[in-house]
């Protein structure tokens, strides 16, 4: 005989994540930060790393805090900052301006596609470093060779991403303007190049990395009165934990130009919800 | 059943011509073939003409001819008189998908036609328009919703509106429902049929469906490929508004049956 309804109970049950992806960020970035900075300090207090190669904690703290105080009451280290963040600034805006232009004379012309593309591969595939030297020699040892390896290493993200986005408008959409009657022009500016903005994007953030790296490493190789060479100065002087507090404090300077780019896509490319990688895109 | 049909029957042949095609060849030269040979067709007004093929029959290349997009090889091709040499905004077109661009709400994306071709002025005095044609549709109270929010069914009703909002004479369906679920898809084509019937369009379909054919048109070109050709123009006497019923009738069986031979054989001459 069948059971009458009361004899069950609602069938409810709840699908359960495991522990460790029920941890919110907060205390999991936190809980991470722990566990490094504890196995650090116990290979330094145990003697297992010399003092010169990895500092403590403390120390690095105590430098941290050092820094911090003399770029606040703005001594000497806050006009390197400034230097530095003009090298990347003009870098990067040089390498927007330079690669966008490639980009779209690569990704919309044939002659681009054909004549321009070969050689920029080519380069691309140097080693950019390489070129510092002659950087030095044609500008000179301030801070135009600088970024100009600054823009150099960040041109070419930019326009692989401009022309691969201008490739991304699908067969159909190009058809829908074609048989709207649209310009050439009027398809570029109101199909491919908005079409395309999620992946320039994608290559200024690229850029944004490239370009930090190609400052300082102009720094370290052109000397010059940036925080490149602040940072190659104290690591001649074995001053370890001052080189752990500056490339910390240089990398705030990374991530105010990383989230700015991100901002900036967020703002302009609100239509695009893919890249759900949360806090990175 | 055949009493129906006389009776209901329209009347096309009292009006002239919209489309106007003649000894049409196609003939890509790179590939050395032959997509479409001797294509001979005329669209009166207010007809809903479809063209069923194998795919690479050259059914698209037509379409593509129709519209300006492709230059022919021979042949004449004539809308309202006035040979074909590029797009016109006298032709309407639909795609496979949406194709709706994300940026714009819907509204804007209905006038986008308009915006390119005129200005967004013009585009701005047609608002009401755009308007009342998403109400048509069923989307009036999308016209400020982005692409992202619409389902399939949606998005296609909206690029319904950008393909009637600058009035077009003739109407380029391109497999328009195809990317949509086969109730959604039904929907549609009768919605399509509704619009087209109070819009008193020319409409040209090209489509894989049969039924989809059969339903909506008042004649079938058949097109086998190889060179790309028309066999049979098959006209459907079914009376007007046409509903998803009439797809049990015999006649609408006997009319499938038919089509589908002849498609079959063109199945067979490929395969062979």
């Amino acid at each position: 005989m069948a059971k009458s309804e009361e004899d069950f109970e609602d069938t409810v049950w709840e699908e359960k994540d495991a522990l460790i992806d029920r941890i919110p960020r907060s205390i999991a970035m936190f809980l991470l930060f722990i566990i490094v900075v504890g196995l650090w300090d116990l290979v330094t207090r145990m003697g297992w790393v010399s003092p010169i190669i990895l500092p403590t904690p403390m120390e690095t703290l105590n430098d941290l805090i050092f820094v911090g105080s003399n770029l606040t009451s703005g001594g000497y280290m806050l006009s390197a900052l400034w230097t530095t963040t003009l090298t990347v600034f003009y870098g990067f805006l040089i390498a927007v301006c330079i690669g966008f232009s490639l980009g779209v004379l690569v990704g919309e012309t044939k002659f681009g596609e054909r004549a321009v593309m070969p050689y920029l591969v080519a380069i691309d595939t140097m080693p950019k470093v390489a070129f510092a030297p002659l950087f030095i020699a044609w500008l000179g040892f301030d801070i135009a060779s600088k970024v100009a390896l600054a823009a150099f290493i960040a041109t070419f993200p930019i326009v692989v991403a401009t022309a691969a986005g201008l490739y991304a408008a699908t067969e159909n959409e190009r058809m829908l303007f074609k048989s709207i009657g649209a310009t050439r022009l009027q398809t570029l500016l109101h199909l491919k190049l908005p079409t395309g903005l999620p992946y320039f994007f994608t290559g200024l953030k690229i850029a944004a990395v490239g370009v930090m790296a190609g400052a300082i490493t102009g720094e370290f190789l052109g000397g010059g009165k940036g925080f490149g060479a602040l940072i190659r100065q104290s690591a001649s002087q074995l001053n370890t934990p001052r080189v752990f507090s500056l490339i910390l404090y240089l990398s705030l300077l990374g991530l105010a130009l990383y989230f700015t780019v991100v901002w900036t896509q967020k703002k302009f490319v609100f239509w695009n919800k893919s890249g759900n990688l949360s806090g990175v895109n | 059943m055949s009493e129906l049909s006389n009776n209901l029957k329209l009347a096309p042949e009292k009006m002239g011509p919209v489309f106007e095609i003649e000894r049409l060849t196609k003939t890509f030269a790179r590939q050395n073939v032959t997509a479409l040979s001797n294509v001979e067709l005329t669209i009166k007004k207010g007809e809903f003409v479809s063209v069923i093929g194998s795919s690479g029959c050259g059914k698209s290349t037509l379409l593509k001819i129709m519209a300006g997009l492709l230059p022919p090889t021979q042949g004449r091709v004539l809308l309202e008189g006035q040979p074909v040499r590029g797009p016109s905004s006298h032709i309407g077109m639909m795609f496979q998908q949406a194709t709706l661009l994300p940026w714009k709400n819907t509204v804007e994306n209905v006038l986008l036609p308009i915006s390119i071709r005129e200005g967004t002025a013009a585009a701005k005095k047609a608002y009401d328009h755009a308007v009342s044609l998403l109400e048509l549709v069923g989307l009036g109270g999308f016209t400020k919703a982005y692409p992202g929010e619409l389902s399939g069914g949606m998005a296609q009703r909206a690029s319904i509106c950008r393909m009637l909002v600058s009035n077009p004479s003739m109407l380029l369906l391109d497999e328009p429902f195809s990317a949509l679920d086969e109730l959604t898809r039904d929907f549609m084509n009768m919605e399509l049929q509704r619009i087209c019937m109070e819009k008193e369009a020319t409409t040209f379909l090209v489509t894989h469906s049969l039924a989809e054919a059969v339903i909506l048109s008042d004649r079938i070109l058949v097109m086998q490929s190889r060179p790309g050709r028309v066999v049979e123009d098959v006209s459907i006497d079914l009376p007007r508004p046409r509903t998803l019923e009439m797809i049990n009738t015999p006649y609408f069986g006997e009319i499938v049956a038919h089509i589908r031979a002849l498609l079959a054989k063109d199945g067979n001459a490929a395969n062979s």
